[in-house]
């Protein structure tokens, strides 16, 4: 029932699948480029709003030293907060914060992005109510470190790796608020 | 053979996870919630149904040496299609599954399928063939999901019943085995009975 496998009739016969495959491949990208450019655009405005205090126009992405990313957000020329993407090493891999942080440097709310940590360990950094609320309001004058290292950020239990990266992302953040700061002084 | 045992069999003759064992690599990781082993099987359940369908079209202008990297071209141009398609229009389930999707193309399943009944087998057997292998994916997906979810977060289908964290082990590659290896024992037992 099948051809015979002459030279030619493979070739013929790899050139059309494949030609067909790119083809609907080809239609197929078209068609979702621009829904998958708004959804993951949607994602993105979502993880924002949620770090930051409502109101204020955001800005578009602008890189800096130290720090992935960071929007601003502005009403009329008084910034509100700044919302930062911050990037470190966690247990299992990168561990991408978005973090909200008020001129004065104190933390609004932070989100996770993306992470590769132990699920039912460190992945609770994304689920644990204690760790994730203890950021809401995160004053300047607390230090950044986790209780172990002598600081007053409380660890997840048994995740002190995942923790220390976390907090260590948070702190980049605000660090980098704070170098802003210094520049417009 | 009748229609409609070409479906059934795909849930217990031919169970693709508890009889046939094939397609573990997506079976032993995304099963850590039922919701994750539902969505994973529904993919590979679209990806079946749409391959066996054009294999059988294809299959008879297919010269024999050059069966396998053509049947491979099909299921990866509908793996690339599903992927687009979910990161366009369902950007939540990309998410959790994101890199198990691409891996559907070397599951053996699609493949297994292909080779042993779509490309000796009409059109409308082979989709009924995929339905019915890719829904006993599915219900076999589902069920780990399930028991390790129950185990592992004290939930099912992300509704919490147990508070508190359940046991750790289910939730990592370890619980899956174990809960693979006691299910296809139980599989086996009941389907021997019949």
């Amino acid at each position: 029932m099948a051809a015979t496998s002459s030279l030619k009739n493979m070739a013929l016969c790899l050139t059309g699948v494949c030609l067909i495959c790119a083809a609907i491949l080809g239609g197929v990208y078209a068609l979702t480029y621009q829904p998958i450019q708004d959804a993951a655009k949607k994602a993105l405005v979502a993880s924002i709003a949620e770090v930051l205090p409502e109101g204020g126009n955001l800005s578009d992405a602008q890189s800096a030293e130290g720090i992935d990313e960071y929007y601003v957000s502005a009403a009329d020329t008084t910034v509100l907060a700044y919302a930062v993407k911050s990037t470190t090493v966690g247990f299992g891999g990168p561990l991408t914060v978005m973090v909200g942080v008020l001129p004065d440097g104190t933390v609004y709310n932070t989100s996770v992005l993306a992470h590769s940590e132990t699920p039912g360990l460190g992945a609770k950094c994304n689920s644990d109510e204690n760790f994730m609320s203890q950021w809401k309001g995160f004053g300047p004058e607390k230090i950044l470190k986790v209780k172990k290292d002598g600081g007053d950020v409380d660890a997840i239990t048994a995740s002190t790796i995942t923790s220390r990266a976390y907090t260590a992302a948070v702190e980049q953040a605000v660090n980098f608020v704070k170098s802003l700061n210094k520049q417009e002084e | 053979m009748s229609k409609l045992k070409l479906i059934t069999d795909g849930f217990i003759k031919n169970n693709p996870t508890f009889v046939l064992v094939l397609g573990m690599c997506p079976t032993l990781a995304t099963t850590t919630s039922a919701m994750n082993g539902l969505e994973m099987g529904l993919a590979t359940l679209f990806v079946l149904i749409l391959s066996n369908m054009a294999i059988s079209l294809i299959a008879p202008i297919v010269p024999d040496k050059v069966h396998i990297p053509v049947y491979i071209v099909v299921i990866a141009t509908f793996v690339t299609v599903l992927q687009l398609l979910m990161q366009a229009y369902l950007p939540s389930v990309y998410q959790t599954l994101g890199l198990f999707i691409p891996l559907i193309v070397v599951n053996c399943i699609v493949l297994g399928r292909a080779e042993a009944f779509a490309n000796k087998n009409s059109v409308i057997d082979s989709a009924l063939d995929g339905i019915g292998i890719g829904l006993g994916f599915t219900l076999s997906l589902t069920v780990i999901g399930i028991v390790r979810e129950i185990l592992g977060s004290g939930s099912i289908f992300g509704w919490k019943f147990i508070p508190g964290d359940g046991i750790l082990a289910f939730v990592m590659a370890p619980g899956a085995f174990m809960v693979l290896g006691y299910l296809m024992v139980l599989f086996n037992k009941i389907a021997k009975k019949n």
